[in-house]
């Protein structure tokens, strides 16, 4: 018969085959769209509104929140969309399906990411019209401040994808999943400097943000957003750009390993 | 039979091409082989000591009450699950050591519904298509399956029915040689069954094997070249439809009415009762018919005695 001589596909088609399933898939889903690219603008627009004061001469807080915005964007993309998306779909079995088919693994796992940038990237520029349109943000001024807001999300992405994915496995139920996630997330942009100038929170408060990525993340989008003279008001007297990238690339290998470790294809009711 | 679905194959799709059940391998007449399965969940014994062989090109059909050991024999199968002993083979490899290559060659229609999906049809099976060596056509599959009118329709939008159409259209998509239904019409309204079955022939007739669960004893008895009956972890018979459980030697009941009041006999040879009735009454035999255990009966009578 035919399929004993033939081979199977090449592993760079599977993988462009899954990334656009997994690119429409989430333009299709109303609550997605809404939750992970529209949220951190409809935030953006309304807590602009209210919390337009000046933070320091010639610097409106809006400036400062629109870091805080991008760096929950990130944050919204990976780990949010992931855990929640990963979890429903084992719950529903999709997951099962998937790995009883000649599939390469990876390929689910090159769509996500493929996924997540995509998004990432949309929900970042969505975040860049609303500031500038409506409330005269900066976008960063330099071309060392546009590469620190590439690494910074790319490594953000990374580190809250990998994760995300880990997370989903520790949902029970994907139809809880969005009750579980969802309060993290806030808790996180609470205490990580989003809502709020991170040096006014308390100490307790800082130390408890700075075990997580979200703080990181979002002090990292200072640095591309804020004038370099906003640095000596930083908890450190500085972005700290170096602990960043080790904060974060430490997150991103321990979501990998987790991931590895518990990662699974199927409901733990099916057994 | 075969030839009758054959022609009906070359009307009715004519694009299909149909490849005969034949092939090189050594164990070109073997498609299931199974020799003391076991399996274990706690204490629980779920498997305990499962023989079956399935040939190329049968359509066998598992049949056994829940937590019977359907499921999990099934899965073992298909490489989802691991087992503790006994022997398998699959297409001539050990599920439990597949790869891609032999999953290529294997479709599984799994029980329940497979998730809402905002693709549209015609995508969903596109994807999968692009997992296999040698898949069919998507414009083929989606209209052996009946939906080519939906091909624009998202999965999300679709009826129970059509997603569970939709399900054996990626179970078959891949061309496979074996195909796993897992109780693939529960949830049909009566034309969609038999719709369904009218497919599976088809199938057949393409020469595919397949393992069917259900619950429908008349779907085994339309489908399936053998049934097996399997209770508390163990294979209790495997027959063709009409033998199981002694059903063609079982004695018949005549039953007619006679003086206005309803008779019946049991006999072992109804014809000769029927003869004599004829004589009797002078001629017609007034509300005449001949019992047989149906299937369900038989079915009903061996799941309960303990294996």
């Amino acid at each position: 018969m035919a399929s004993d001589r033939a081979e199977l596909p090449p592993t760079g088609q599977v993988y462009a085959a899954r990334s656009r399933v997994e690119i429409l898939e989430f333009f299709r889903q109303k609550e997605a769209l809404v939750f992970t690219l529209i949220f951190p603008s409809m935030l953006l627009l309304i807590f602009g509104a209210v919390l337009n004061f000046e933070l320091a001469p010639g610097l409106t807080f809006v400036q400062y929140f629109m870091a805080g915005m991008v760096a929950s964007g990130v944050l919204a993309s990976g780990f949010q969309n992931l855990a929640i998306t990963i979890a429903i779909e084992r719950s529903e079995g999709r997951l099962k399906r998937l790995s009883g088919t000649p599939m390469p693994k990876s390929a689910y796992f090159v769509g996500k990411i493929v996924q997540v940038i995509v998004v990432g990237v949309a929900t970042i520029a969505l975040l860049f019209v609303v500031g500038v349109v409506v409330y005269g943000v900066d976008l960063p001024s330099t071309a060392a401040k546009w590469a620190t807001l590439v690494w910074v999300t790319l490594l953000g992405l990374a580190a809250c994808s990998l994760l995300g994915i880990a997370f989903s496995s520790a949902i029970k139920n994907g139809k809880s999943a969005p009750a579980i996630v969802t309060p993290i997330a806030l808790v996180l942009q609470f205490t990580s400097g989003v809502f709020f100038v991170f040096t006014d929170l308390p100490d307790w408060m800082q130390n408890f943000a700075a075990i997580f990525p979200l703080k990181w993340l979002t002090q990292g989008m200072r640095a591309a957003f804020l004038p370099d003279s906003f640095a000596a008001q930083e908890a450190a007297g500085s972005f700290e750009l170096g602990r960043v990238a080790l904060v974060l690339g430490a997150w991103t290998i321990a979501g990998m390993v987790l991931s590895i470790l518990v990662f699974r294809w199927r409901d733990r009711a099916d057994g | 039979m075969r030839v009758r679905e054959a022609e009906l194959m070359a009307t009715e799709s004519p694009d299909l091409d149909y490849e005969p059940a034949t092939s090189t391998t050594p164990q070109t007449d073997v498609a299931i082989s199974v020799r003391g399965l076991r399996k274990t969940y706690g204490d629980h014994e779920a498997v305990a000591g499962v023989d079956l062989d399935i040939a190329r090109g049968e359509i066998f059909a598992l049949l056994g009450p829940n937590g019977a050991g359907k499921t999990t024999t099934v899965e073992i199968l298909e490489g989802y699950r691991r087992r503790d002993a006994g022997e398998v083979s699959v297409l001539g490899v050990d599920p439990a050591k597949a790869d891609a290559r032999w999953k290529s060659q294997i479709g599984i229609v799994l029980q329940g519904k497979g998730g809402d999906s905002e693709l549209t049809v015609a995508e969903t099976v596109r994807v999968q298509a692009s997992y296999f060596a040698d898949p069919r056509p998507v414009e083929e599959v989606v209209g052996l399956v009946g939906l080519t009118e939906k091909l624009k329709a998202r999965a999300s939008s679709l009826s129970g029915g059509q997603q569970r159409r939709l399900d054996v259209a990626l179970g078959i998509v891949g061309r496979p040689r074996l195909l796993f239904l897992d109780e693939p019409t529960t949830g049909f309204d009566p034309e969609a069954r038999r719709q369904f079955w009218e497919l599976i022939r088809q199938l057949r007739a393409l020469g595919t094997t397949m393992l069917l669960t259900t619950h429908y004893l008349d779907e085994a008895e339309a489908l399936a070249d053998r049934v097996g009956v399997i209770a508390a972890g163990r294979i209790v018979e495997v027959a063709v439809p009409a033998e199981l459980g002694g059903r063609h030697l079982a004695p018949a009941r005549v039953r007619w009415v006679e003086d206005g009041r309803q008779r019946e006999e049991t006999t072992a040879t109804p014809t000769a009762v029927i003869q004599e009735l004829s004589k009797h009454l002078g001629g017609e035999i007034p509300e005449l018919s001949v019992l047989r255990p149906s299937l369900e009966d038989i079915y009903l009578q061996m799941i309960e005695e303990p294996a």
